[in-house]
């Protein structure tokens, strides 16, 4: 049974109006691989407890936990995260857990990533990961986001390295020439990163947008067993 | 020497029918590794097959000639989330295990789209497990297993199989899909049996 770890925060980072990044110092915690998740585990005075999932934001730092946690309105547990934690403060961590939602780096197939809102925290492990690997494969990031401010990462994703492309789907305002619009076909349909390249796909966000996103992958043809989701819960 | 969290008081209440760690939702959250396989009832078929390698098989129609039962029951899914009195419709286990021969303790089921899960025979048999087809009274939607899931509410929701295809009858145990990537072979809710 993996332990529960006691878990200081040691930093908090505003990535935008709603979410932010969390470094929590985990003594014994290591191996987590780019895709892989925690249980955060948080303690009342009455002794009340309430946990959740949360992915890595990176790897291959043994002992520390980056989390990216975007405030759910009338949550029980992000809001605490994203608000009310500060450094010095203790909670509980377990994992790493998941072995499925994973990219290999040793993997030479091309990588299509799609992103809806916070979805997109495991994939910047993936990418973070890439980057650590010194690794040449192409990936595609299609990250969907309500409004351009949303953008978690924003920073780091304009600026991906060489050899990954960051596609931005704007759902609720224009967004240059793209008129507001949720994810559709053509968003996911890009040269290199088709059928044909077969590409590991990995889709993560709420479960309305992983359902209609890989509804649509397995549309244009990519083979249900190279499609791996992670699907965060909400109906949105 | 217990851990607090400074300035979380949580919100929501101790309810004893929430097992450990879980919190209730209205919602049904869909939680699978891939995509939805959409099963066409006419292409759907469920099979038991025995150690012996003895298969018995059922049509769509088969299945719902097969007496049905109505079962109310709380659901807890692994990723943390409870929904409580959920409705089904479905064919008990045991009905389905009523002629076959068997000296087998544990079962694979085995789904359409290639997921596997690992459940004793005996969480199975005395009216703890069904193939359901039905959900709150309405066909079981695709994205929810349709048409039509195991169901084995005393076990994390992992355990029941959606768009299930076959029981495998066996005589050691075998891991499944989640069970192979670090989750706990039995999964009881109550005990917290989250992770290997
Ligand atoms: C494997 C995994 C990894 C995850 N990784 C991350 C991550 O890296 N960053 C992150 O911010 N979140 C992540 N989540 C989601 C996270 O676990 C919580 O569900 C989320 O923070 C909401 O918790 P809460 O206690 O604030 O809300 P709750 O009190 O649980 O829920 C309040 C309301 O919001 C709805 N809701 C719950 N979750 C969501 C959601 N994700 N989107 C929209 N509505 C929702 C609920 O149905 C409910 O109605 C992950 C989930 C899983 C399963």
């Amino acid at each position: 049974m993996t332990p529960w770890l006691a878990a200081t925060v040691v930093g908090t980072r505003a990535l935008t109006a709603a979410s932010r990044t969390l470094v929590l110092a985990v003594p014994g915690f290591q191996g987590a691989r780019p895709g892989q998740h925690v249980d955060v585990r948080l303690t009342a005075p009455d002794g009340y407890q309430a946990s959740r999932s949360y992915s890595l934001a990176a790897t291959g730092t043994d002992e520390r936990v980056e989390l990216a946690v975007a405030a759910v309105p009338d949550g029980e547990v992000s809001p605490y995260l994203v608000e009310v934690a500060r450094p010095g403060d203790v909670m509980e961590v377990r994992g790493p857990l998941g072995g499925y939602f994973v990219w290999d780096p040793a993997d030479p197939s091309p990588v299509l990533l799609v992103a809806g809102g916070s979805g997109v925290v495991p994939l910047v492990a993936m990418l973070r990961a890439r980057a650590a690997a010194g690794s040449g494969t192409p990936f595609l990031l299609v990250l969907s986001v309500r409004t351009r401010a949303d953008v978690m990462f924003a920073d780091e994703l304009s600026d991906p390295g060489d050899g990954v492309t960051v596609r931005r789907v704007v759902t609720r305002e224009a967004d240059g020439d793209r008129p507001a619009g949720r994810l559709g076909a053509a968003d996911l349909d890009a040269t290199g990163f088709g059928p044909d390249d077969a590409p590991a796909v990995f889709v993560c966000g709420p479960t309305g947008f992983v359902e209609h996103a890989a509804t649509m992958l397995t549309g244009l043809g990519h083979p249900a067993a190279r499609v791996r989701t992670e699907r965060f819960g909400g109906t949105s | 020497m217990g851990i607090v969290t400074r300035g979380f008081g949580g919100r929501r209440e101790v309810d004893p029918d929430v097992p450990p760690g879980q919190y209730v939702t209205d919602d049904f959250p869909v939680l699978s590794t891939g995509p939805t396989p959409n099963v066409d009832e006419d292409r759907w078929s469920l099979e038991v097959r025995t150690e012996t390698g003895e298969t018995r098989r059922w049509d769509w129609s088969a299945l719902l000639a097969l007496p049905a039962e109505d079962v109310t029951t709380d659901i807890h899914c692994v990723t943390h989330w409870s929904k409580l009195g959920t409705t089904w419709r479905g064919v008990s286990v045991d009905t389905l295990l009523a002629d076959v021969e068997t000296s087998a303790d544990f079962v694979m089921a085995h789904s359409f789209g290639g997921y596997t899960t690992n459940v004793p025979l005996e969480d199975l048999t005395d009216g703890r497990a069904w193939i359901a087809y039905e959900f709150e009274g309405e066909p079981l939607d695709p994205v929810h297993g349709g048409p039509a899931r195991l169901l084995v509410p005393h076990l994390y929701f992992w355990k029941s199989a959606k768009w299930v295809r076959e029981l495998e009858l066996m005589t050691t145990e075998d891991l499944g899909f989640w069970e192979v990537n670090g989750y706990h072979a039995y999964g009881d809710p109550w005990l917290e049996q989250r992770y290997a």
